[in-house]
């Protein structure tokens, strides 16, 4: 079987090379690169615009973004053919491909969350260093950690008013230049599809546009979640041992329900516009109707109807829609919201992607994506559910321990190591 | 006031506001160099009217480019289009025409079969496909890493160390003549058998048509009686609205063709 | 340095000189633009050697006139003469050699049935080919050229 045979189903008349080539993961790599730049706009929020409230959320999307970082190249990794060559793609960059653009804007990218989080965090290696340093007989972990620290600082270990006050300045500027970059880390996702003339549904100016705002929702839904989940696994802390803690469990709750309810303002203006694009999309190519609208027609409103409108704009856009607007949001109901947000922003890349593809360059037939769920061999393990779900997961595993490092509440230094 | 500070972020955001003008500079590309007397452009010619769907022509591309024969992947292809009173167009290829066409079945995939009856038939007609080495091919212009990439006379062709797999010129193509190499697992298409070419001969698919719906020649040359029937006889290629100036010329094209 | 404020952006200079030093490294000396531009022509010279030396394996008609006359008059003669003998006698590559000292024959029904499956496609070449419309009824299982010579094809039969 050829690469792709085997979860393309072919009807009517297609090419004879025509598979479904863009399977799950490169579903998965606009979905995670939009998490990221999403994290890192709700950082931003704070940090450039002064929104006081989003202070505690702030730092915490600022480190989940660097998580998800990490995690975002990994469907690209696992979709390649030849996987070690990924590195040609900064080596002999084409720039007249969109795809060549991931190396410049990865690295300047990560640079400028990197650098950020140094700024943010310089005094806190710096106290831990010094502390370190005046331990006698340090155990081995202790001086691992010590040598971390150490290398963290950069050598820089004045934190006097003077420095930490350079150090906002900095902070402000980084968290300035990095809102375009970071609209560009995803813009430049959705120009890849928008761009290819060839295909009749992603052709579209507005496809950067759509994919920035979508990432921006998905990247407040899932700083949210996990915002409620570290502060209701705090309140669980909380409650087995007041002492420990400089807050009470009022106070936490309070904070909580006050972030998210700010948040969810934010979250609100942004689903609004990224449906008010894709419905605009989706009325200018009916009123055109060009030559592709036949088939595209039969796949939107046919073929894909269920995926497309019920999964994604009805559960996906609308419920939570609905959800957030009905007054005296609860920390439940955001709960409940922001899933089926994440869930809708999942929908509209499968939707693209998938939905791309399932129609032929004949425009007279179609060929159906079946997503392969128990593996038997490699291709169908990384290309399938497992490969999907293990991406998934990964941001959530290295921020605890990215967390370790860069601790995302004041608290938690009370911990130790 | 212009501290180090602000002097960094204000070169900064100037390199930052140049890189725009010259990223699209680069992306549009230097004007290619202009070709000169005794210069090749190869064209092919395929006469649609002439062609009987035997298969031949794959089968031999098969063999001559190392193509797995029983793969349902092909470097060239032929399609079948038969048209009903109905106004019905019924189209296949099935796996490229490796076998020729043997049934009067029209495959439809999963769909099944579709069953016509020779009365209902209005016309029908077979029309060969392969890579058309496009003027403008998309495919190399979206190609991230330069593994696929133009010679001088036309020919686009992939490089099997660098293509990294990413799909994207297979998504690019109009045509859809792009697939992954079943071995190599790099982008796979017609080369025009530009190994043939290179010794003075001609394509595999060209040499074996037993019915010479198939030609190819050169553009530049004006004396090719390729070029001279591309300028003088009313000929068509595929999908022109998209700008990528196919080389691959037809004869006899009917409306139908996809 | 006084000035800590730099030092991340110095780590990050350090990581692109790194990577520019192994750039040369990895990069072949003879990628570059060429003839077509940066566009259409951002690659890797050498490559387009492997093209031009890929093995040669269709000869052509001509190719066996010199060895086998006989058959290269005969079929001559005949409405096959369109076809050339690798179509069926697979392709020549350099026989005859040590690794092709003969030439395996697709003797089978669907090589003829390439052609001689009736197609009643009106005003068309193929629709005028004589042919089955249901092959499968004359004689089922056995091979075309027991009957009919290929390189002298008659209705009838030898």
């Amino acid at each position: 079987m050829v690469h792709g045979e085997i979860w393309t189903i072919k009807e009517l008349f297609t090419y004879p090379n025509e598979y479904i080539y863009w399977s799950v993961q490169i579903v998965m790599y606009p979905f995670m690169t939009g998490l990221v730049a999403g994290a890192f706009v709700l950082s931003s929020l704070y940090h450039v615009f002064g929104i006081k409230e989003l202070k505690d959320i702030a730092r915490f999307a600022l480190v989940f973004s660097f998580a998800l970082l990490f995690a975002a190249p990994m469907p690209i990794v696992l979709h390649l053919q030849h996987p070690f060559r990924g590195i040609n793609v900064m080596m002999t960059s084409h720039f007249t491909s969109a795809i060549a653009a991931f190396g410049i804007v990865f690295f300047a990218y990560g640079a400028i969350v990197a650098s950020e989080l140094w700024f943010l965090y310089r005094k806190h290696f710096v106290d831990k260093a010094l502390a370190l340093r005046e331990k006698q007989d340090k155990t081995f972990g202790e001086q691992l950690w010590y040598l971390l620290y150490c290398t963290l600082t950069l050598g820089s270990y004045d934190v006097s008013e003077e420095a930490l006050h350079r150090d906002e300045k900095a902070i402000k500027i980084l968290a300035g230049i990095g809102i375009p970059v970071a609209c560009f880390l995803h813009g430049y996702a959705g120009f890849i599809f928008g761009s290819v003339k060839a295909n009749a549904l992603w052709m579209t100016p507005l496809m950067p546009v759509i994919f920035i705002m979508s990432a921006i929702v998905s990247g407040i839904a899932l700083c949210m979640l996990t915002y409620i989940v570290v502060m209701e696994i705090r309140k669980i802390l909380i409650r087995r041992s007041r002492k420990r803690w400089e807050v009470t469990l009022e106070e936490v709750k309070g904070v909580e329900l006050h972030v998210v309810q700010m948040t969810s303002r934010y979250l609100i203006l942004f689903l609004v516009l990224a449906i008010t694009l894709e419905l605009l999309d989706l009325i200018f190519r009916g009123y055109t109707a060009v030559k592709s609208w036949d088939v595209l027609r039969s796949v939107l409103f046919e073929r894909d109807f269920y995926d497309i409108f019920i999964m994604q704009y009805g559960i996906g856009n609308l419920v939570p829609l609905i959800l957030f607007l009905i007054p005296g949001l609860t920390i439940r109901r955001t709960v409940l919201g922001v899933l089926l947000v994440l869930f809708g922003v999942f929908m509209m890349r499968w939707n693209v992607v998938i939905g791309g593809q399932a129609f032929s360059l004949s425009f007279a037939g179609y060929m159906h994506y079946s997503l392969p769920i128990i593996p038997h061999d490699w291709e169908t393990f990384k290309e399938g559910l497992f490969g999907a779900v293990g991406i998934f997961i990964m941001p959530f595993v290295l921020f605890y321990f990215i967390a370790k490092v860069f601790p995302v509440f004041a608290e938690a230094k009370q911990e130790g190591h | 006031m212009l501290n180090r500070r602000n002097f960094l972020k204000y070169s900064l955001a100037g390199a930052a506001g140049l890189a725009v003008p010259a990223g699209i500079k680069a992306s549009t590309g230097s004007a290619p160099a202009e070709p000169k007397k005794g210069d090749t452009r190869w064209v092919f010619l395929v006469d649609s009217t002439k062609c009987v769907g035997c298969g031949l022509c794959v089968k031999a591309c098969k063999n001559e480019n190392e193509i797995q024969y029983d793969l349902n992947v092909s470097r060239t292809w032929v399609e079948r289009y038969v048209v009903t009173k109905d106004g019905k167009v019924h189209a296949d290829s099935p796996k490229a025409a490796r076998d020729g066409f043997t049934t009067q079945e029209i495959d439809q995939g999963h769909h099944g079969k579709d069953i016509v009856k020779p009365g209902d038939i209005t016309k029908a007609f077979f029309v060969p496909k392969l890579c058309n080495h496009c003027e403008n091919p998309a495919c190399v212009q979206v190609c991230p890493v330069g593994a696929t990439y133009q010679t001088k006379d036309g020919v686009v062709l992939v490089d099997r160390t660098w293509c990294i797999g990413c799909g994207y010129c297979i998504m690019a193509c109009p045509y859809g003549v792009r697939f992954f190499h079943p071995v190599y697992h790099t982008a796979e298409k017609c080369t025009f058998c530009v190994h043939r070419l290179h010794a003075g001969l001609k394509p595999a698919c060209v040499e074996v048509c037993p019915f010479g719906a198939r030609k190819i020649g050169n553009r530049l040359d004006p004396n090719d009686p390729v070029t001279r029937t591309i300028l003088d006889d009313k000929v068509q290629v595929l999908k022109e609205e998209f700008g990528t100036k196919p080389q691959v010329y037809y004869l006899g094209l009917s409306m139908e063709v996809k | 340095m006084k000035n800590h404020v730099l030092r991340p952006l110095i780590v990050a200079i350090g990581i692109v000189l790194l990577i520019l030093a192994f750039r040369a490294v990895y990069v072949p000396k003879d990628f570059g633009s060429y003839e077509r531009g940066y566009t259409y022509s951002w690659h890797r010279k050498g490559d387009q050697d492997f093209w031009n030396k890929f093995t040669i394996k269709y000869r052509g008609k001509e190719y066996c006139k010199d060895c086998h006359p006989d058959k290269y008059d005969k079929i001559n003669k005949t409405p096959h003469k369109i076809i050339i003998c690798e179509n069926c006698h697979g392709p020549a590559v350099d026989h005859p050699s040590e690794q092709h000292p003969k030439l395996v024959i697709d003797k089978s029904r669907e090589q003829c049935y390439r052609c001689h499956v009736k197609l009643p496609y009106p005003d068309t070449v193929r629709g005028k080919i004589k042919g089955f419309l249901d092959p499968e009824k004359h004689n089922p299982g056995i091979e075309c050229v027991t009957c009919h010579n290929p390189h002298d094809p008659k209705l009838g039969g030898a």
